[in-house]
């Protein structure tokens, strides 16, 4: 095969890739979308099987079928539930990809063309130091997300004193890593930007909270798509460099989507150390009074309702609730109520969490809206059932300026007739801010375990008829 | 009178000498302008054929690619999109299957074949995930 033929035949993959970015802006054109991404990648491997230096099918061979084997049954069995967490796996597995294939070509210049061992260009061995330096921060960093979606680790933010100074530092030193290499082309350099990086990663993760990983894994997203883009400049591969920009780009924009959800920049978050979910209960709990329900309650007040918006947040994941919260908005489907769903940008773990685990539980996604469609409905509807949400229906968020998450968008429940919040406990959220919305003279608290609690509903549904 | 002309034709004969010799010189510096054009016109085109500014305008293109198309993907399949791009950024396969694919032995090839593996996790994993997600959105019966 000609080189000319295989770089058209690269060119024609990367188009596959955009168009399967390109199919998922509307669900029904999105399957297609993937079949596109498939076809991409085959058209990519085949192509570069087909280089005359490839000879040794074997190994390769062997190579794409056990990771394959591993990859399918992970893919087959994980939970959606668990998907977060899966996630942040697999980006840690490019991180660390990246920094092999980085290894590869310092190891083998000549396989790439890119020098000899000992008198590797420059610029190579500059775009190789930063592809090895995000890889490897991707690998360790995605590590510790992992750890803490997972529950392996705290999900609280890790602060220590002079924390951003230990981070500086070590940039400096990778920064002086990098000089080294360039100058000396020595593999004690290479070896010492991966351990920095390596470090780094770890750092850089750990004094972030559980709620702020919806922008931590779509950060992930984003540096595994840049650690890609750094291999393809140093292996000048055109297809890498602009697969990596894609993913690069699309991991930029989920993050500052989430950091727009939660009225942050993008800085605070990575510095850390906000909030902290054992952050006291509510403080004035003792001076004012709740109001509180019974499931079957709730069933009498949705059942008589003409609309209900239900406000899932990651209390349905954690308790898995969405199958029985599905069951209970069919009910009352068929009873006659408009049920819609509400979604908040950051809800959940990470950014289109709710509205997965919605469609494992088959709602229609017509019925699921975010926050831009439905946040002016709530005044005419009758009836909002917030289900494991705390922070994002907040109303101190706008107007408490004192408030740690005031200027946040959040859903205005309170704006309508009735609000049911099922919760387990008067804990704070995340943010260990009061929530005043339990305290309104509208709302009634429905405590205990929310698959528990719409299983009760469903049943005092049943009860009525 | 002949005196005179003989010194005449002298001097024409040492003039025609003299304007010999500067247009020799003239003609030697218009060479050496005409080579250092040339050099410098050689210079330009390898600027221009430097893979390095190709590269760089292949990616700054790409990221405006992904900014737009990024953009237009429906909030509701986010997760989809995270898991997507996860599985096609594992193209750095290609990477790996070069540094894997001569015959002989080396640490380039262990550390290209276990870059394959893991891309593979990866790329097979992450369209099956994706897959799952999306076969279950659906719309209203």
């Amino acid at each position: 095969m000609s080189a000319s033929f295989s770089a058209f035949l690269y060119l024609l993959s990367s188009v596959c890739f955009i168009m399967a970015l390109r199919g998922l802006s509307s669900p029904k054109t999105s399957r297609m979308g993937n079949i596109y991404g498939i076809s991409g990648m085959v058209i990519a491997v085949l192509t570069t099987v087909a280089l005359p230096g490839v000879i040794s099918f074997g190994t390769i061979i062997i190579g794409v079928l056990i990771g394959g084997a591993i990859g399918t049954l992970i893919a087959l069995r994980i939970e959606m539930t668990a998907l977060p967490q899966l996630v942040a796996a697999f980006h840690s597995l490019v991180g660390l990809a990246a920094v092999f294939v980085a290894g590869a070509a310092f190891y083998s210049p000549e396989a790439y063309g890119i020098g000899v061992i000992g008198n590797i260009k420059v610029g190579s061995l500059i775009e190789m130091s930063i592809g090895t330096a995000i890889g490897a921060i991707t690998f360790t960093g995605s590590i510790i997300a992992f750890g803490k979606l997972q529950g392996l680790v705290s999900g609280k933010p890790l602060v220590y004193p002079g924390q951003h100074l230990v981070n500086l530092s070590l940039g400096v030193l990778l920064a002086v890593a990098i000089i080294w290499l360039c100058i000396a082309q020595t593999q004690s350099a290479f070896w010492a930007i991966v351990l920095i990086s390596l470090l780094l990663g770890v750092l850089i993760i750990v004094p972030i909270g559980g709620a702020d990983m919806p922008v931590v894994v779509s950060m992930l997203n984003s540096y595994s798509g840049w650690a890609a883009a750094g291999i393809g400049f140093t292996l000048e591969n055109p297809l890498l460099i602009i697969i990596g920009a894609l993913v690069g780009s699309s991991g930029a924009i989920l993050s500052y989507i989430m950091c727009k959800g939660m009225n942050r920049s993008f800085i605070n978050v990575i510095l850390g150390g906000f909030g902290g979910e054992t952050a006291g209960t509510v403080d004035n709990a003792g001076d004012q009074a709740v109001k509180q329900g019974a499931a079957a309650d709730a069933a009498f007040i949705m059942e008589q309702a003409s609309s209900v918006i239900i406000v899932p947040g990651y209390g349905m994941a954690v308790a898995q609730a969405q199958h029985s919260l599905a069951e209970m908005a069919n009910f009352l489907g068929e009873r006659g109520v408009n049920v819609r769903y509400a979604i908040h940008p950051v809800a959940g773990r990470m950014p289109g969490h709710m509205n997965v685990l919605l469609a494992e539980a088959n709602v229609p996604y017509e019925n699921v809206l975010e926050l831009d469609e439905i946040n002016h409905d709530f005044a005419s509807n009758e009836v909002v059932f917030v289900i494991g949400a705390n922070d994002t229906v907040n109303p101190s968020a706008k107007t408490e300026k004192s408030s740690a998450i005031y200027g946040m968008p959040v859903l205005n429940v309170e704006e309508s007739g009735t609000v049911l919040v099922v919760k387990r406990s008067m804990a704070s959220g995340y943010a260990g801010v009061d929530n005043p919305l339990f305290f309104l003279d509208n709302t009634m608290m429905l405590f205990g375990d929310a698959k528990k609690m719409c299983e009760d509903i469903v049943k005092a549904l049943k009860g009525t008829h | 009178m002949k005196g005179t002309e003989s010194m005449d034709s002298n001097t024409l004969a040492g003039n025609a000498v003299k304007l010999a010799e500067e247009i020799q010189s003239v003609s030697l510096k218009a060479i050496t302008l005409a080579e250092e054009a040339n050099t410098l016109a050689i210079k330009t085109t390898e600027a221009a054929n430097e893979p390095f500014i190709f590269l760089v305008t292949i990616f700054v293109l790409a990221v405006f690619i992904g900014y737009y198309v990024v953009w237009s993907v429906t909030p509701a399949l986010h997760s989809p999109l995270m898991a997507i791009t996860n599985a096609i950024s594992s193209v750095i396969i290609v990477g790996a299957l070069i540094s894997a694919g001569p015959l002989e032995w080396n640490l380039a090839k262990i550390f290209g074949l276990i870059a394959v593996v893991l891309a593979s996790i990866n790329i097979f994993g992450g369209f099956i995930v994706t897959q799952r997600m999306l076969q279950m959105f659906r719309q209203k019966r």
